[in-house]
């Protein structure tokens, strides 16, 4: 249970997926406009990253088995795109509100480098099915915390007028997510 | 064998994902408007967002949700497709009136003083941020055809030196507005034939000096207007298109040519296709079409 939260914690603070991995950033910077639909995103990638772990990793134990784990990749990358269309299925009768807040970039999650370096981080680090669970739930949750911090801070700064003009829109945002990134810094090394 | 397993579970893989989309494609449909997909079907598909929506699928969603919306704000398909929209609805179609784009400069390469050979990116946007383009006139059309490139419908083109609109194919989606960065173009009802081809807003001298055919100011055509339609304001002439009845008196007393008359324009044309080269002195020689 400890290792469990260990990984949790080390997801969302230490690997921060945008903020420390750098993966995740043209949705960490598309969908951060305002708070509400970064929040819509979050819970997608969230969901999305936790059954994709749950999805792919029984099925590397297949691909170990016959010993192809070079598909890995291939194989993946279908399986994402696949949980992808379930879940923009099931927004699209259940949530409409947000399927049409989240656009482009719902689909878009299906080539989300995030999803797939979670997925593969479980393997590399040789978790078993549980920790890759929590790891992909880990991932998604540090995804929606950077997101939401990100929203917070661009509602604030985004084409205000004290901007100099060559600044403001997406210069201004490069320039916080690199700062934002930087004071994520002082969570490394705090665990493994 | 060893090529069979990895291209037989890949297959697997993948037909298990399809049979399970498709399932689902079930469970979760979502009804769709049937009324919404018509009128998409009748609109041009040209996603324009003259109808002020980003696209056309955008448009025929307002419409079936709301009925009383106007059907006429598609300006690509004019009325022939607002009658269409209407007899899906069920509602009667109000003609609008058509607009287009007009142009409010006439400084043409032969009228226009230069300044200097303008010799880099050839945007206008470009030209209008190296000190103000090429031309003396810091209001005029810099005539590098931002405006051509944007229209989509091949209604406004560079002639000699200066924007030219088709009126009769022009469908004042308003592309060419928003790309002018002199803010030259505006839109204006089709049954407007007079305007205004300048928007200088120097006095006399310095007008003149920077272009032949600039509006000076002068209020011939206010004191000539019987309809009270033309008046100046900041050395430039504006008429009245409420007011306007076409008449065409202020273009004929205009002693620099700034006014132009359509109706003079369009007969040139048309005597031209005749085979009786007629020229208006005011209207360039190339440009000598419907266009404004």
């Amino acid at each position: 249970m400890g290792s469990l939260l260990v990984i949790i914690i080390s997801m969302v603070l230490v690997n921060n997926y945008p903020l420390a991995q750098f993966l995740g950033i043209c949705p960490f910077l598309g969908v951060s406009k305002d708070l509400d639909s970064a929040k819509g995103m979050g819970i997608a990638v969230t969901l999305v990253m936790g059954l994709a772990s749950a999805a792919t990793w029984p099925i590397m134990q297949i691909l170990n088995h016959f010993e192809i784990g070079y598909l890995q990749t291939v194989v993946f990358i279908l399986v994402i795109a696949f949980m992808v269309q379930l879940i923009e299925m099931f927004m699209k009768k259940n949530m409409p509100a947000l399927y049409v807040s989240l656009g482009v970039y719902l689909p878009l999650i299906t080539t989300n480098c995030a999803v797939l370096g979670v997925c593969i981080t479980n393997i590399d680090k040789g978790y078993g099915f549980l920790s890759s669970v929590v790891n992909g739930f880990g991932g998604g949750l540090g995804f929606w915390f950077g997101l939401m911090l990100m929203a917070g801070v661009r509602t604030k700064l985004v084409d205000q007028e004290y901007l100099p003009a060559p600044f403001r829109g997406v210069p201004i945002v490069l320039v916080t997510a690199a700062i934002m990134s930087l004071s994520f810094m002082g969570f490394s090394g705090m665990f493994a | 064998m060893s090529i069979a397993i990895p291209i037989i579970l890949t297959v697997a893989i993948g037909f298990v994902a399809a049979a399970v989309l498709a399932y689902a494609s079930k469970v979760f449909a979502v009804e769709v408007d049937e009324t919404a997909v018509a009128i998409e079907g009748v609109l041009p598909g040209a996603n324009c967002g003259g109808c002020g929506f980003a696209g056309c699928s955008g448009y025929a969603a307002k419409l079936a949700e709301d009925h009383d919306f106007p059907c006429n704000k598609c300006v690509v398909g004019g009325a022939a497709v607002a009658e269409k929209i209407a007899g899906i609805l069920g509602v009667n179609a109000e003609a609008e009136d058509k607009q287009v784009a007009v142009v409010m400069c006439n400084g043409t390469s032969q009228a226009a003083k230069l300044l200097m050979e303008y010799k880099g990116i050839n945007t206008c946007k470009a030209a209008n941020s190296i000190f103000g383009g090429a031309k003396a006139c810091t209001y005029g059309c810099l005539g590098c055809g931002d405006c051509e490139a944007a229209c989509q419908f091949d209604s406004i083109h560079i002639r000699d030196g200066v924007a030219w609109v088709n009126r009769d194919t022009c469908t004042a989606c308003g592309a060419c507005v928003r790309a002018c960065p002199r803010h030259l173009i505006r839109l204006g009802s089709a049954k407007n034939l007079v305007f205004v081809r300048c928007h200088s807003n120097d006095g006399a001298r310095d007008a003149m000096q920077a272009c032949k055919n600039a509006c000076i100011g002068c209020k011939k055509c206010e004191n000539t207007c019987k309809f009270d339609a033309v008046h100046v304001e900041n050395n430039l002439s504006y008429i009245d298109p409420a007011k306007c009845k076409n008449c065409g008196m202020c273009e004929k007393v205009c002693p620099t040519g700034n006014i132009i008359n359509m109706r003079l324009v369009k007969k040139a044309y048309d005597e031209k296709q005749k085979g009786t080269p007629v020229v208006p002195p005011k209207a360039p020689a190339e440009g000598a079409q419907a266009q404004a």
